[in-house]
């Protein structure tokens, strides 16, 4: 029986961590994330888990110990926001080359420059192409979700990568909401217990870890990890089919909202999924056909999916809310708009950048990005396809009031 | 039992030949004298920072460590060797694992000294039951010999070249040992390759037998470095100890303990005189630095028996 609750979005991920009693937890604070590891202290401190809590001096060194926790054949997990992950940068390759399952809660603020605790997609974007999975939720319950499915993608033998569950910061960590939870006895059945072929502790072999990897090998190794990530596309699927058959809540790579017949649609990741949401079911009360896609799986990348699901639609809006700097659009557009290149007739495409830094974005803003959008497919034309949203500019911006 | 040379070198070896290391180093002579002082029969699983004998030991797909290994980047090994650490009481506590092992973290000055001492630091704090060598050949010489906090006043390093204005390192070396005792772990140790390795072996012993944290600083010249024939590497590490350059002390549980004491101390140029990258303090007119250097040794040398005399 599911557990009806009211909980953060930090509370539902240290609440599923706590089911899951991982071995290893290594901690260090950074706004917003921070919660997670001092409601973890507590279990901790009743004597609710059996983890071995490691207060580490940095974030540098938190995913340093989730490595050396996971060589020897350890669930190890952390949790960091923004530069925390930025300060991580170097060693997340190394526990992804070195196909380390560990699982990272990851809280989305922005990068600092300038210093800002608010929320967008910078820090993981930034980790984008670090050889780890990445799973996004909209909210509270996604991230519990989430969470509980992450261990079992990541420990799979064919894939054994690292991963990150994401949660918009403050938004969703810090909204408390309500939650189904579910009970710790069909968590653990659920998650089940890791105990991998190799470790460097309790095998009858010693293992080596961490080699010097020269030209003749070092590209093989890079390809296999290509490989697990491609992997990790059918894992993930058969995750989420057996979660929907255990707790009845359903997860793709992806969640299409009212797109069978959409004309218009937005591509996006996160929380403001819920504000479109909301616009769409206004839009659709005039007659307009607006769909959206939430993507859920940023990494392994749903690149036939995606384009398969905007393959009938007339003009998109991929939202990023990170600046990728390329002076070309965010990483989300990037990806998206490559994805539709082999469509026969592929939708026109247009990228806005948001939400940078906490700026909010609400229904009407929403709404006329739909409005420009409609805009294109009447008139045919697309104008600028990387333009900003909700910043204050000297010029009018390109979308208008758009009402 | 009492330390017998002939005993100790006949068990077998766990860090295995092989390896690429240059004739004369100083860092494969101490792995070899530390995975000695091992009791047969007990595990380990080593942790290695990124540098010199990281690439000359583990290049894949071969291996000289008869034991686990990891190696994850320049600036962790203490934490990644944490984690290690963690693994094994939650393992053990959940009945998941039998056996003893042992912990242990090794890296050079570059490693220790600077760009990890973060990690060290905290690893150390937390109190993590594991060892951490350095094995200190004063610079870092897998980039080819740039100049650390541990490289000596006057050294000759490529990133402080010895030239017409300049006499080479203008900084005096961190007292990396002593910051460690500061951090009141239950041992502390300072070595390097004397005689019958009685010195280090015993030390090795001690550390990673001692429960709880322990550091012990190996000095371990580099023969491109230092710019030194092979065969004079014993001497050096004699004349480190003769002239109290590198003195051998013991912090014991806070106690400080001198375990050497120079008949009759000898002239820092003893030491300075057989290496490449202080020549040119042996040229005229550079007579002060070869002064600079005495004034610097004696100092630290009367600090250090007033430290252990007043235990």
């Amino acid at each position: 029986m599911s557990i009806r609750e009211r909980l953060s979005g930090n509370e539902a991920v240290a609440y599923a961590m706590r089911q899951i009693n991982p071995d290893v937890f290594a901690a260090f604070p950074i706004t917003p994330s921070t919660e997670i590891p001092q409601y973890f202290a507590q279990y901790v401190a009743n004597g609710q888990v059996d983890t071995e809590y490691v207060t580490v001096e940095s974030e540098h060194s938190s995913m340093s110990t989730c490595i050396g926790a996971s060589a020897a054949g350890c669930r190890a997990v952390t949790a960091t926001s923004s530069a925390g992950l930025a300060f991580m940068y170097e060693v997340l390759y190394v526990a992804a080359s070195s196909r380390l399952p560990i699982t990272l809660a990851c809280v989305n603020r922005t990068l600092t420059g300038p210093i800002n605790i608010n929320n967008d997609h910078s820090d993981s974007m930034g980790a984008r192409d670090s050889g780890w999975i990445q799973i996004y939720a909209e909210n509270n319950q996604e991230a519990y979700d989430n969470y509980l499915q992450a261990m079992r993608i990541s420990e799979t033998p064919d894939v054994r990568l690292p991963i990150m569950v994401c949660q918009d910061g403050f938004i969703t960590s810090h909204a408390v909401e309500n939650i189904l939870l579910e009970e710790d006895a069909a968590v653990k059945a659920f998650v089940g217990e890791y105990h991998p072929e190799h470790a460097l502790m309790g095998r009858d072999h010693p293992l080596a870890v961490g080699p010097y990897d020269n030209s003749p090998y070092c590209m093989e190794h890079k390809v296999q990890q290509a490989e697990a990530m491609k992997n990790a596309k059918r894992a993930i699927l058969d995750v989420a089919a057996d979660f929907e058959k255990t707790f009845g809540r359903k997860y793709g790579f992806f969640e299409e909202y009212r797109m069978e017949d959409a004309e218009v649609a937005l591509v996006l990741i996160g929380s403001t999924a819920g504000t479109a949401k909301a616009c769409i079911d206004s839009l659709r009360n005039q007659g307009i056909k607006a769909g959206l896609v939430k993507v859920r799986v940023f990494r392994p990348f749903p690149f036939e999916e995606i384009a398969a699901a905007l393959s009938h639609v007339k003009a998109v809006a991929v939202m990023d809310k990170s600046e990728g700097y390329s002076a070309a659009g965010g990483p989300l557009f990037a990806e998206v708009r490559s994805a539709c290149y082999d469509l026969p007739n592929p939708p026109k495409m247009i990228d806005v950048v948001y939400g940078l830094a906490g700026r909010d974005c609400a229904v009407q803003d929403v709404e006329r990005v739909y409005r420009y959008l409609l805009k294109i497919v009447e008139t045919g034309e697309v104008g600028p396809r990387y333009i900003h949203m909700g910043q204050r500019s000297a010029r009018e911006e390109v979308l208008g009031n758009g009402l | 039992m009492a330390y017998n040379h002939k005993v100790e070198l006949s068990k077998p070896e766990r860090f295995a030949p092989g390896q690429r290391l240059c004739a004369g180093c100083g860092a494969g002579i101490a792995c070899r004298a530390i995975m000695r002082a091992l009791d047969e029969g007990d595990k380990a699983v080593v942790c290695n920072a990124t540098g010199c004998l990281e690439v000359s030991s583990f290049t894949y797909p071969c291996t000289s460590w008869e034991d686990s290994y990891i190696h994850a980047a320049f600036e962790n090994a203490p934490a990644v060797c944490g984690g290690v650490e963690a693994a094994y009481n939650v393992l053990r506590r959940k009945g998941q694992l039998d056996e003893t092992y042992k912990f242990i973290c090794i890296g050079g000055d570059g490693g220790t000294y600077d760009i990890g001492f973060q990690s060290l630091s905290g690893a150390m704090e937390r109190g993590h039951d594991m060892v951490y060598f350095c094995y200190d050949n004063e610079a870092y010489m897998n980039t080819g010999i740039q100049r650390s906090s541990s490289t000596p006043r006057f050294a000759n390093a490529t990133t402080t070249p010895v030239g017409s204005v300049s006499t080479g390192k203008k900084q005096d070396k961190k007292d990396l040992t002593a910051i460690m005792a500061a951090h009141h772990i239950p041992y502390v140790a300072q070595t390097t390759f004397l005689g019958n390795f009685k010195d280090l072996h015993e030390k090795a012993h001690r550390a990673i037998y001692t429960p709880g944290p322990a550091f012990v600083n190996v000095m371990a010249p580099c023969p491109r470095g230092w710019q030194y024939p092979a065969e004079l590497l014993p001497q050096i590490c004699k004349m480190a100890v003769e002239t109290c350059v590198w003195p051998l002390y013991e912090v014991v549980e806070g106690r400080w303990i001198l375990n050497y004491v120079p008949k009759k101390k000898l002239p820092v140029e003893e030491f300075l005189k057989l290496q490449g990258r202080f020549k040119h303090c042996f040229k005229p007119g550079n007579e002060w630095t070869i002064e600079s250097a005495q004034k610097y040794v004696d100092e630290k040398w009367e600090q250090l028996q007033e430290r252990c005399a007043s235990n």
